[in-house]
Formats: C-alpha cells, structure tokens, sequence
C-alpha cells in the first residue's frame, strides 16, 4: 500500500473547482453586513453542512433593488458566492435579479457543461467549474436560493 | 486472509444441493485460491499491520482508484466497505434458498427461515444475548424509535397493566448526552413531548468526555430512562457504560445504549455491560443495508406493547384486536430482511475469525498513530480526548481558516474519503463552538501508510486555501 500510494502530487481538478476569484472572494468577502429597512431578507440553510446565510435587498429608487448584503458562515464556495453575488447586483429591478438567478442556475445545473452568460453573470460565470462537482452545487446556489426567496417576499 | 466458509458447510450440506459449495474455496484479488479455516481458540498473536494490509484483498472496492489515486477510504464510521463472502452469501442466498420466513410451509421457506433464525443466533452469541433477545430492524436509527414508540404505546395505556413500569407522565425524566447522534436525540425528544416527561442532558467536558459529576446529579428519582451511545461518532470517547447503568439501575431506569460505533469494532456483551436496551446497524459491521439490531433484555422485551404491527407478529386477530407473539417476532411486522441477516451473519464470522478484539487493538495502533501525527500540524483542533486511551478508532477536527467541506474537497482530489460536516451531531458541534468538522474514521482495512498518506496531504490544506496568510477567515 505504501509503495503504490503517490505524494507530492499536485492538485488538478481542484483549480478548476477553486478559482483564483473564488479564493479570493472568500477570504476577502464583500456586502457583508445586515441593515434596517432592508427591502426584503430571507436567511437560508444547507441542512448537510449546517451552512447558513441571512442575505437582504437594499431598497433603490423605484421598486429597484440597490445592492445585496448578507451574513453568514460557511465553506468557500457558499461564501464566495454570496460575495460575487453581492458584487454583481447593482441597483437591479426585481425582474433583472430575477434572471441572473435563472441563469445561474442554469450553469450550476449543467454540470459544467453551461459557459455562464457574463452579461448577467459578470464574476459569478467562475463557478461553472463548481458545477461540476455535483456535491457542491448547493454550496453555490445557497446565497442564489436566498436572493430568490427575498425577491418573492416582494414581487 | 483464511476464514470460515459462509453458510455451505453448516446448512447447505444436510440439504443434499449445491454439493460443490462444500468445496468453496475463496478466490482472492490477487487470484490466489485460499482454503477457509476457522480461528476459533487460536492463541492470539501480536498481528501486525501487513496482517491487516492482507485483508484488503477481501475488499475488492478498496483497489479502485478515485480521482486517479488510489481509494484511502477513511470514512467506514459512516458505512463499512464489505468483504467478497458477505456479498457472496447475500447473492447465494437470493440464489438459493429466497422465501418469505416464518411464513408457508414449503421447503424453501423452512430452509431460508432456519438461515434466518440462524443470523439471529450469530449476532446474538455476537454480542452475548440469547437470541430472544435479538430483534431485526432496519438499522440503529429504527431500533431506538422502536424501543421511544413502544414505551409511548405503553404511556398510552397499550399492553394494560403488563407494561405499567413503562408509563411516561409528567414529572418523569429521560436522559440523553450532549454527544448523541441525532439517532439516539430526537426519538428521546419526541418521547418528552408525546408523554410530557422532561428530557435532562449529561453535558460533556472540554476533552469530550462525559461529565460524570453532572451524570451523577441528574440521574435520580424521577429518571426513567438513560439513553446514551457507548462510542461517540464523533468524539470518539467510550464511554463508562457499566458506571452509567449502575446509576440508571439504582434509580430504577432503563438503560439504552447506542452501540453503532462500538459494535463493529470492539469486543461487546451487552449482558456484561448491564445494558437493557442496544441498538447497531449492519452496515457499519461489514453487513448489507437495510437490516439492523435492537437488543433488549428478554423480560423488558416480552412485556413491552408493538411498535410495527401487521402481519407474522400475531397470535390471533379479530376484526377488533389482535393478539401479539412474544419478543423477538412481536417487533417483527411484515415481510424480513432475510438476505441482509444471513449477509449479516456472515459479516459477524468474518469479524470472528479476524478477532474483534484484535480489530479493536489495530484501530488503537491507527488511532494513536493518528493523533500523534495530526498533533504534529499547525492549526488543527481536534475534538475529543487528546489521547487514544478510551477513544476508539476515529478523529474529527477543525482546520484554522479552512472550512470542512473544502478540507474534504482537498482530500478527496487525492481519493482520500473523509466525512465532513455535522456529523449528525448538532448540538455537540454546538457545544465545541463549531458547526462542521472533518472526520477521519478506521476499520481493520486501513493501514498506517494511509493515515500518513492523508496527514501529509492535510499538512498542505492550510497553504492551498491561503489560511496561513493574514486576513484569512474561516
Ligand atoms: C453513533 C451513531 N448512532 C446512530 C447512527 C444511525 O445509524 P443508522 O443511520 O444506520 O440507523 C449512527 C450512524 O450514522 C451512529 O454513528
């Protein structure tokens, strides 16, 4: 067992799962931080991992969603991802974040076989390699799932 | 490795078919032919860890190869790999000799219903029970919700005054850890709340052991009930379980015990252990899905009311009631699991003849290797005691700024399997300020090469994830 047991090999696979962007996202999340007077907020749990997140919507003129902030602990890629999340909302209509959560969705459903649409997507399309790992889906889609429920609070 | 044959000699031979299984001969992965021979009375020798290297060879799964590595399978506290005999006897009995038990009065069926019964002896002798005492059950999680729904049925007034001793009311306590898998809690916790009696913890101490100060408090007039697991799945502590049941016993409690992480790997004699309940699942003993243990002494077994009802647990049944079969077949409603006892069955030879004793003694050797080396890292936290002493062959931990999940991730792209996350242990993970862990847990497969293997791929997670640069953040 010993003998036929490599060391020293170098991850493979696992850059593709953890982007650079990835990394960095989570060790150096950004929206963090609750408010008062949130449009909406909906807190979300992975029941396998006990990973959780509380994400708002920041109200924005006209209905509009201003920006996305949110709490929560977990593994890199359920941070990460409400960290780009966070970063790619930017004073949406409900119906706009409505469809980059559709979208994805699509990608982490399509077992890497969906390229993200980065117009939607904008960093978030680096999670295409996560959908891949079909364990790991849930870990991405949490901070989505969350968006999703707060945007049905208000539509 | 030289074992007993499966069922051949002892069942099939009187039966006049199947004569070439008499001369069955194990053919193992490395193609070599090995006659079987029991250990039994075999003076015990030191065994090393190349004796227990060769006994991967019954293990066809542990030679793939996962992510282009080979498979260091460390997560058997979840579900055991399972040697070619155990498989081999489940498929020879489909093949064979598959009939409904105690049921029909063909031939078939009487010899699939001695197999059957045979199991129950197997396991019984197992674990030092009768095999009255020996009811089947799916697995653990069934086996405790069986013995929670039983005493409810009795609190319900089911069984008249026979199961009196069983009644729950207000007032009354049953107790549980701060360790227990969600397996031995929450059937507890719905018991409380069906019966209105009060549920008391035992809380742990900051090694994770049971703190025994407080065991000592809590257990007292109005206990009825002690529930707690021998090995943590988690922790990995044994437990006092003699110490535990003399205080229960004193005040007149039940005991029941969660012997999933001890069963398997540990010699166990529940009459020794002055348990009155045990429950363990198959599939953590090198045995199938799907079929599980609940003991319980022969008295307490005999006076409590059903759980399941339906078919085969009857004497007589009217249009408005029915009459029960006494213990085991009275918790045994419906069509059994029989393939998975006899595979069951043969799982317990296997550990037999290896020695669980000495399954115990390897995974000592592992453990110690174990924390010795994960001590030998910067940023890890493990839970439970710090020493193998009274620790069974598992460890979980926390990695400083890593989360489990990517821990495991990191791992398993060098085919290292590990369990991540709560563990199905909440409030423990709670109680040590932590929500997900790593666990590494062994059987008599694994090796010492592997538990390096995977510390030194551990010793590198850190780096990989950036933990060790400031600004890192769990
Ligand atoms: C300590 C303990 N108790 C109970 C269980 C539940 O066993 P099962 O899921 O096989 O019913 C397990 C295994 O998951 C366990 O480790």
């Amino acid at each position: 067992m010993s003998d036929s047991v490599p060391r020293g090999i170098e991850p493979t696979g696992l850059q593709d799962l953890y982007r650079e962007l990835i990394l960095d996202h989570s060790k150096h999340p950004h929206g963090r931080g609750l408010h008062d007077g949130a449009l909406a907020q909906s807190h979300q749990v992975n029941p396998t991992c006990g990973d959780e997140v509380t994400l708002q919507l920041q109200p924005g003129a006209d209905g509009r969603i201003r920006k996305i902030t949110w709490e929560g602990h977990g593994c890199s890629i359920s941070q990460a991802s409400a960290s780009i999340l966070a970063s790619v909302v930017d004073d949406d209509s409900p119906e706009q974040l409505s469809e980059r959560i559709e979208s994805f969705r699509a990608m982490m459903h399509s077992r890497g076989q969906l390229a993200g649409d980065e117009d939607l997507l904008g960093d978030a399309i680096v999670f295409q390699g996560a959908s891949r790992y079909v364990a790991r889906v849930k870990c991405a889609m949490l901070p989505w799932v969350a968006a999703e429920a707060a945007l049905s609070g208000i539509r | 490795m030289t074992h007993e044959p499966p069922l051949p000699l002892r069942f099939w031979a009187p039966l006049g078919r199947l004569a070439c299984d008499m001369e069955r001969h194990t053919v193992t992965r490395t193609g070599e032919h090995v006659t079987t021979s029991t250990t039994a009375g075999r003076t015990p020798v030191l065994i090393s860890d190349s004796y227990f290297e060769r006994l991967r060879q019954d293990f066809p799964l542990l030679e793939q190869s996962v992510n282009g590595h080979p498979l260091v399978y460390l997560d058997s506290g979840a579900t055991a790999q399972r040697p070619v005999t155990v498989l081999d006897a489940e498929t020879d009995f489909l093949l064979t000799r598959n009939a409904a038990v105690h049921r029909g009065a063909h031939t078939l069926a009487a010899e699939a219903t001695e197999l059957f019964e045979d199991a129950r002896a197997t396991i019984a002798a197992f674990i030092g029970a009768q095999p009255d005492e020996v009811v089947w059950t799916s697995g653990a999680t069934e086996a405790l919700n069986l013995v929670a729904y039983a005493i409810s049925n009795a609190s319900l007034g089911r069984g008249g005054v026979a199961t009196e001793r069983f009644r729950l009311t207000a007032g009354d306590e049953i107790v549980v850890t701060e360790m227990e898998h969600h397996a031995n809690l929450i059937p507890w916790q719905e018991l409380a709340a069906r019966t209105g009696a009060t549920l008391r913890v035992i809380g742990l101490t900051d090694d994770g052991r049971l703190r025994l100060d407080q065991a000592e408090e809590i257990i007292g007039e109005r206990t009825r009930l002690v529930c707690f697991t021998h090995v943590s799945n988690v922790l990995g502590t044994v437990n006092p379980v003699t110490h535990l049941a003399r205080l229960a016993h004193e005040v007149g409690a039940l005991v029941v015990l969660d012997a999933c992480q001890s069963v398997p790997h540990m010699p166990v004699d529940v009459a020794a252990l002055d348990v009155d309940f045990a429950a363990f699942s198959g599939h953590k003993m090198l045995g199938p899905n799907g079929i599980g243990v609940l003991f319980g002494r022969s008295e307490l077994l005999n006076a409590l009311p059903p759980f399941l009802t339906g078919g085969s647990m009857i004497t007589t049944v009217t249009l408005e009631s029915a009459e029960y079969l006494p213990a085991p077949q009275r918790f045994e409603a419906g069509t059994q699991q029989v393939s998975q006892a006899v595979a069951l069955a043969e799982a317990v030879h296997y550990l037999n003849d290896v020695g669980v004793a000495r399954v115990h003694e390897h995974e000592q050797h592992l453990t110690a290797h174990l924390l010795s080396r994960l001590a030998e890292l910067p940023g890890i936290r493990l839970l439970g005691p710090a020493s193998a002493e009274e620790r069974s062959g598992l460890a979980s931990f926390t990695v400083d700024g890593v989360h489990a999940h990517d821990v495991g991730q990191y791992l398993d792209d060098v085919g290292i399997a590990v369990r991540v996350g709560h563990h199905c242990a909440q409030p423990l993970h709670r109680r040590f300020g932590v929500t997900a862990t790593t666990r590494i847990s062994t059987y008599l497969y694994n090796t010492t090469a592997e538990i390096d293997f995977a510390i030194d791929r551990l010793a590198t997670v850190r780096e990989f994830f950036g933990a060790d640069d400031d600004g890192a953040n769990a």
